[in-house]
């Protein structure tokens, strides 16, 4: 049970080459750090796996299963088991809807689905005010619109969006870049926790080797589209790191 | 919760001046025409030719016409009609034009690109020119002025719409709504048309003027209401002859048409200040 990418390269049709044979395996309750500067293909490959970018090279596999099959059946149950967060909090929520609606937008798509984080027998708005609790928000936020909530709060809000269908797979997609350091703290905290309780595979795509390093067990280095780096977090420092992974921790070490 | 909320709509509307001046000449229009029609009923279909082309007195409040009815009484009646075929026009075109705009911009490919070399085609013709055409080809009546209108202006609707739907379909919201399987109908209705209905409400009020324009100038041509039927456009045009020995038969629809213009265009304005953010205060 794990996802699978074997030779995955994506050209966009003005002739950008984002990524070049990737190929990279991800096993079930791991949580795995992507790294890269902007245009390395961080992004492409996050939303290559939700199947909101098309490929024609590669392969890649989830439970064994090809990932973004054209039957809808089939997508509509991977869609369950694989949810995301963006990175730009502004926008991640709809500035005309108030919270609650943009929470269960999901939860009403799948009505079947009954995480087991939520207690049974629940109303629409006791489910909503139970998810902002897992993530650390009062209840009573439920009613309030996105202009009134601050960067760290919107982005707690929509990672309660995304772990409500209890998926297996979140692919986070630079959660923290758009917030203050003391939030992105707790925005990681609350992300090592939930990976522990609910022991979903995440797949953390950041500039910040740091925020990588502090939640994932393996890190893969991302240059121009090409892997250029693999390593365990414990083998940081080993002398045998790729010069670009060197120049990353130099960076992230002088900030 | 609703009376709270209409109080705060209600004071954020008028505290525009715009919006303010607006309001009170559509109350003062409305106001007028409907006190005037208690106080004094006249049937603006009745002609009294011992009674023809009389100044205003207190019975005729803005006098005769050429067939002795009372101008006072045919304008409040083209009021009803003008204003009421412009509004029925107006909503034809968005209901046609939005949902087009929306699903076009959304989801795109080969139907948009087709349906929007159409919109291109139809709007590089002057609108006014291409009504005239398909008003003059259908034949001269208000139902096919309305709906040269209305083929005109669904077009800006939908190429409106669809601008405004580019620029937010990648926004992250929207991709969330994907990535939740939502179907293309739910993430248009829960996401996108939220988003669009202001400008749409904004464009529609300010248009509701430019057609009240259009179908009083087709009937003036006399391609749109015909005799005897009290539209401002075609008392213009009977009023044309007398205009030297009654001057007040071409003034006082002039003058309707004028108001009533004004009166969208100044709500029209007062609404786009009130739904663009930059300009709302607290």
């Amino acid at each position: 049970m794990s996802l699978i990418i074997e030779g995955l390269s994506k050209k966009y049709t003005k002739g950008i080459q984002a990524l070049k044979h990737i190929s990279l395996t991800v096993p079930e309750g791991e949580c795995v750090g992507i790294v890269g500067e902007s245009g390395s293909g961080k992004s492409t490959l996050a939303r290559i796996l939700l199947g909101l970018e098309s490929y024609k090279e590669g392969i890649i596999t989830y439970n064994g299963k090809p990932i973004v099959p054209k039957n809808r059946t089939s997508l509509r149950e991977y869609r369950k088991s694989v949810q995301m967060i963006f990175q730009d909090t502004t926008n991640t929520l709809n500035p005309k809807l108030p919270i609650w609606k943009s929470l269960l937008e999901p939860l009403d798509n799948y009505k079947e689905a009954s995480p087991s984080f939520l207690e049974q027998g629940l109303t629409k708005m006791e489910k909503a005010e139970q998810l902002l609790e897992i993530v650390g928000l009062e209840k009573e936020m439920i009613n309030r619109y996105p202009h009134e909530l601050s960067g760290g709060q919107k982005q707690r809000v929509s990672i309660a969006r995304a772990i409500s269908l209890a998926p297996s797979l979140l692919v986070c997609d630079e959660p923290t870049a758009s917030l203050d350091v003391t939030v992105q703290v707790q925005i990681l905290q609350l992300l090592k926790e939930l990976q522990k309780k609910t022991n979903m595979t995440i797949l953390f795509i950041s500039h910040d080797i740091r925020a990588v390093a502090y939640l994932c067990g393996r890190v893969i280095v991302l240059k121009n589209g090409v892997m250029v780096d693999e390593f365990r977090i414990g083998d940081i420092y080993h002398k045998e790191r790729h010069p670009y992974t060197k120049a990353l921790i130099q960076a992230a070490s002088s900030e | 919760m609703v009376p709270v909320l209409m109080k705060d709509i209600t004071f954020k509307l008028l505290r525009d001046p715009t919006m303010r001046t607006g309001i009170f000449l559509a109350v003062f229009l409305v106001g007028g025409t409907v006190l005037g029609g208690m106080l004094v009923p006249h049937d603006p279909f009745q002609i009294n030719m011992n009674n023809r082309l009389q100044g205003a007195s207190f019975e005729h409040w803005l006098g005769t016409d050429q067939l002795g009815r009372d101008v006072f009484s045919r304008i409040v009646y083209g009021a009803k009609l003008t204003i009421g075929l412009s509004i029925f026009a107006i909503m034809i075109a968005v209901i046609i034009g939005v949902p087009i705009g929306l699903f076009t911009g959304f989801i795109g490919g080969k139907i948009d690109a087709f349906l929007m070399r159409i919109v291109d085609g139809i709007l590089s013709f002057p609108d006014f020119i291409l009504a005239i055409a398909i008003a003059g080809m259908l034949g001269p009546n208000l139902t096919n002025v309305i709906l040269a209108i209305v083929l005109v202006r669904w077009i800006v609707y939908a190429r409106v719409v669809r601008g405004l739907v580019l620029a937010e379909k990648e926004k992250e919201y929207v991709l969330v709504s994907k990535v939740s399987f939502s179907s293309t109908f739910k993430t248009i209705r829960m996401h996108l048309l939220p988003q669009v209905i202001p400008d749409i409400i904004v464009m529609a009020a300010i248009d509701v003027g430019k057609v009240i324009l259009l179908i009083s100038a087709f009937s003036y041509i006399g391609i749109g209401a015909q005799p005897p039927i009290p539209e401002w456009g075609a008392m213009l045009n009977e009023g044309r002859t007398y205009f030297q020995v009654v001057p007040s038969l071409m003034i006082y629809p002039g003058l309707a048409i004028m108001l009533i213009v004004l009166c969208c265009n100044l709500l029209g304005d007062g609404l786009k200040n009130y739904f663009d953010i930059r300009k709302r205060r607290g």
